[in-house]
């Protein structure tokens, strides 16, 4: 237990940066995959077949090899690179372009599934008044899309969340990775050591469960 | 009967795990006499020490220094069956007698000699740093201060550097990669200056690439490799390191570090003194 | 997967294109492909570049020895720890599953804990638990126990919530017309509900023994020599062709897991057509198709 106490300083930079892995590439996901889902029921057959290559590719590598890849291939071959003088920075957006990457596909498929719950008649009655196709997907369709998928949205972000743990595979000091460095360092204090850091996943996903389940309800449409 | 084939892979993982256990108590000195054959442990991904070879061979230091050990116990090299013995595994693997001895840049500490003992050393390291081919700017540690740095996780490596110059620099100057090998494109494509830890490990990989890379040669701790054997062998502690003096005096030595260290055997010129007790 | 008949649904989305629209989607349909054609050049120029392309870098994977020496092995360690992990996670969920539905509070609330405690943990974590708990205990943990037991700690707590929600799909009635015929307890789950269940559960299952597949790479970070540990090590340690050697490893990966995706559809729509079963298939809880279960 001393162990625990003695390093809390460590373990809860490591949950921070957990915490802003988990909410930068939540967010980019969000973002990249709501493109994907308009990608995927667009009327253009070239954009449909690039998003759904796209989808069943990042879905079905495993998210240790597409971090792998980002961290040891993106800089190297990509030239991409987010700071010359903190490798840490640039780690930590090598993993959160790998993470997001991979995110977005499921978020993708997530809200395509929610257009589907759109009932036919608001999609008609939209194009009856005349909106063009990104209108009615952005002002009708999207938003009672999202809506309906609130709960599956919240299910992404809680194994989004455990996810940011692979961020260890390139070196990002994450809670996963500080947790194994701990067991290292004090040998007789795994065990406590491990309930810490699980208490805090516990304590990081438990909130969004409710959060998301109470916003699905109060967010539903009322059909 | 779905039920069956699950009850069959259960017993059959059961078989598995108790044929681990079992373990002869006796010497290898025994072993190798009576079976002519012996099982090695070596590492698989690690050029210029222990690497497979797409062709099913193996090749390196450890694997040509186990092949003349063997010679000299008494086993052909058709006795020999090669396992990969990954760092974190090499001790229990020993203590369960799931292979009869260990080179796989196994370095002697006192914390080890505890569960198991060594003969050797057949080779004395250093941490070094690999840098590329056209680099001058680093010349030692203390230059790593303002410098980039890859290392393996779970290597104690990274870890000296880290002690020595703070968390600050542990977390701007240095990444912590799954194995050397994970380094190299990263130093190739300049995003990290340079690569820390044995310096035999450093020139197993430069090795691989010919030209692109330089070792600073300048060791800054003293690693030393031995044969992990059974904690209470000492006859066959006492045979091995027989069979080290042999190879150091007969010039076998010098080979075996040239032919698998390439331009990098220059920075080892003599065998190490033995070890014995 | 459900949504993949949704494609006839979408297209309500727009209209049958009259001849301008046509016109404009063609003009698009244009842009947009050479948007995409320049992107995937400028990826392969950098590829280039940096020398990537380089025959001797991708020379290796036309020679059998590769794949039977180096890749293959690796492939067998990926599967073979993905089989045994899949069989004690489907019992460990059945066990779970079953025991959360108990009429007893001690059962059902230490295996609710349990189930809800280890979905919450991740994966990686319990990995590294068990290596390092596990010498502690004195016990001999390789990556393989190490990694078989998170798999199955991990996955199994998913399945048992799969296995919940299926014998929960099973209409009331078929307990009921059990126990009218003076069916046990043990009787009216083994002989009613769950066979029952199990059709209905089966795409949920394949799904995440998916991400069971999937999720073995993980063994890559505890240096198990699996089907990663060989594109990503021991391959590049011959080769020095790290990038190459993961585009293929990343290309078997999708293979497998595209043709269990499609075992999945194909039970799904078995399942859906087939009388035997009164449930309908069981989606876990708070997940709106099986995409989401294989996000882990």
């Amino acid at each position: 237990m001393e162990a625990v106490v003695d390093e809390l300083p460590v373990i809860l930079h490591a949950f921070w940066l957990t915490v802003r892995l988990t909410v930068i590439s939540g967010l980019i996901a969000l973002a990249w995959g709501t493109v994907l889902a308009a990608m995927r029921v667009s009327p253009l057959p070239v954009l449909r077949a690039a998003a759904a290559i796209y989808v069943n590719v990042l879905r079905n590598t495993p998210l240790t090899l597409i971090i792998v890849f980002c961290g040891l291939g993106l800089g190297t071959v990509m030239d991409v690179q987010f700071s010359r003088d903190d490798l840490s920075v640039n780690n930590f957006w090598l993993s959160t372009i790998g993470l997001s990457a991979y995110t977005a596909a499921f978020v993708c498929e997530v809200i395509r599934s929610g257009v589907n719950t759109v009932p036919m008649g608001q999609a008609e009655a939209a194009r009856s008044i005349g909106l063009t196709f990104l209108q009615t997907l952005r002002l009708v369709i999207l938003p009672q899309a999202v809506r309906a998928v609130i709960a599956p949205l919240g299910s992404l972000l809680i194994a989004l969340t455990k996810n940011t743990t692979v961020a260890a595979a390139i070196g990002v000091a994450e809670a996963a990775l500080r947790m194994k460095n701990l067991f290292d360092a004090h040998g007789d204090a795994v065990i406590p050591l491990f309930l810490g850091f699980a208490a805090g996943f516990v304590v990081l996903t438990l909130p969004v469960g409710l959060l998301f389940g109470w916003l699905s309800r109060r967010l539903a449409v009322a059909r | 009967m779905r039920f069956g084939t699950c009850m069959l892979v259960l017993a059959a993982m059961a078989t598995s795990l108790t044929a681990c256990a079992n373990s002869g108590a006796s010497s290898i000195v025994d072993k190798a006499k009576d079976d002519k054959k012996l099982t090695i442990g070596i590492k698989i991904d690690q050029p210029g020490w222990g690497l497979k070879k797409p062709d099913g061979t193996y090749e390196g230091m450890d694997v040509d220094v186990a092949r003349y050990i063997a010679k000299e116990l008494g086993v052909p090299e058709s006795g020999i069956t090669f396992k990969e013995a990954q760092s974190a595994n090499r001790e229990p693997f020993i203590q369960q007698g799931q292979v009869d001895m260990v080179l796989a840049t196994y370095s002697i500490t006192d914390e080890r000699k505890k569960k198991i003992s060594f003969a050797g050393p057949y080779l004395v390291t250093g941490q070094d740093i690999l840098v590329r081919a056209d680099d001058t700017s680093i010349t030692g540690e203390d230059s790593l201060k303002d410098k980039k740095v890859c290392g393996a996780q779970g290597s104690s490596s990274p870890k000296r550097l880290a002690d020595k110059f703070g968390p600050d620099w542990e977390s701007k100057n240095l990444t912590q990669q799954q194995g050397y090998g994970a380094c190299l494109p990263l130093l190739q494509n300049k995003q990290v200056d340079a690569i820390s830890t044995d310096a035999t490990i450093l020139a197993g990989f430069a090795k691989q690439l010919p030209g692109q890379f330089k070792l600073v040669g300048q060791p800054f701790s003293t690693e030393k490799y031995g044969v992990g054997l059974k904690m209470d062998d000492k006859a066959g502690r006492d045979a091995i390191n027989n069979a080290l003096d042999k190879m150091f005096k007969d010039g076998t030595w010098r080979k075996i570090v040239d032919a698998n260290l390439g331009e990098f055997g220059k920075f080892f010129a003599t065998p190490p003194p033995l070890e014995r007790y | 997967m459900s949504a993949a008949t949704g494609t006839g649904r979408a297209t309500v989305l727009y209209d049958a294109p009259g001849p301008r629209t046509r016109l404009r989607n063609n003009v698009l349909t244009l842009l947009f492909g050479a948007a995409l054609l320049l992107v995937a050049y400028l990826v392969w120029a950098k590829f280039d570049e940096k020398g990537q392309w380089n025959g001797k870098l991708w020379r290796p994977f036309l020679e059998a020895d590769t794949w039977t020496e180096l890749i293959l092995p690796g492939l067998r360690n990926t599967l073979s720890a993905a089989a045994v992990a899949a069989v004690l996670a489907l019992v460990f969920g059945a066990v779970f599953g079953i025991g959360r539905l108990s009429e007893h509070r001690w059962v059902r609330i230490p295996a609710g804990v349990v189930v809800e405690v280890f979905r919450a943990i991740p994966l990686l974590m319990l990995i590294f638990f068990a290596q390092y708990g596990g010498s502690l205990a004195g016990l001999i943990v390789t990556e393989f126990t190490a990694v078989v037991f998170g798999l199955m700690l991990y996955n199994g707590s998913v399945l048992a919530e799969i296995v919940r929600a299926g014998i929960l799909a099973v209409p009331k009635g078929q307990a009921e017309a059990g126990y009218a015929m003076g069916l046990r307890k043990n009787q009216v789950m083994r002989l009613i509900l769950l066979p029952q269940a199990v059709t209905a559960m089966m795409p949920a299952i394949v799904s995440q023994l998916v991400v069971l597949l999937k999720d073995t790479a993980l063994g890559f970070i505890v240096a198990y020599a699996d089907l990663l540990n060989a594109g990503a090590r021991v391959v590049p340690a011959n080769f020095s062709n790290l990038i190459p050697s993961v585009i293929v490893i990343a290309a078997i990966y999708i293979a497998i897991n595209l043709a269990l995706g499609y075992l999945a559809t194909w039970l799904e729509r078995r399942s859906r057509r087939s009388p035997r079963s009164t449930a309908v298939p069981a989606v876990p809880e708070g997940a709106a198709g099986d995409e989401v279960t294989l996000a882990r």
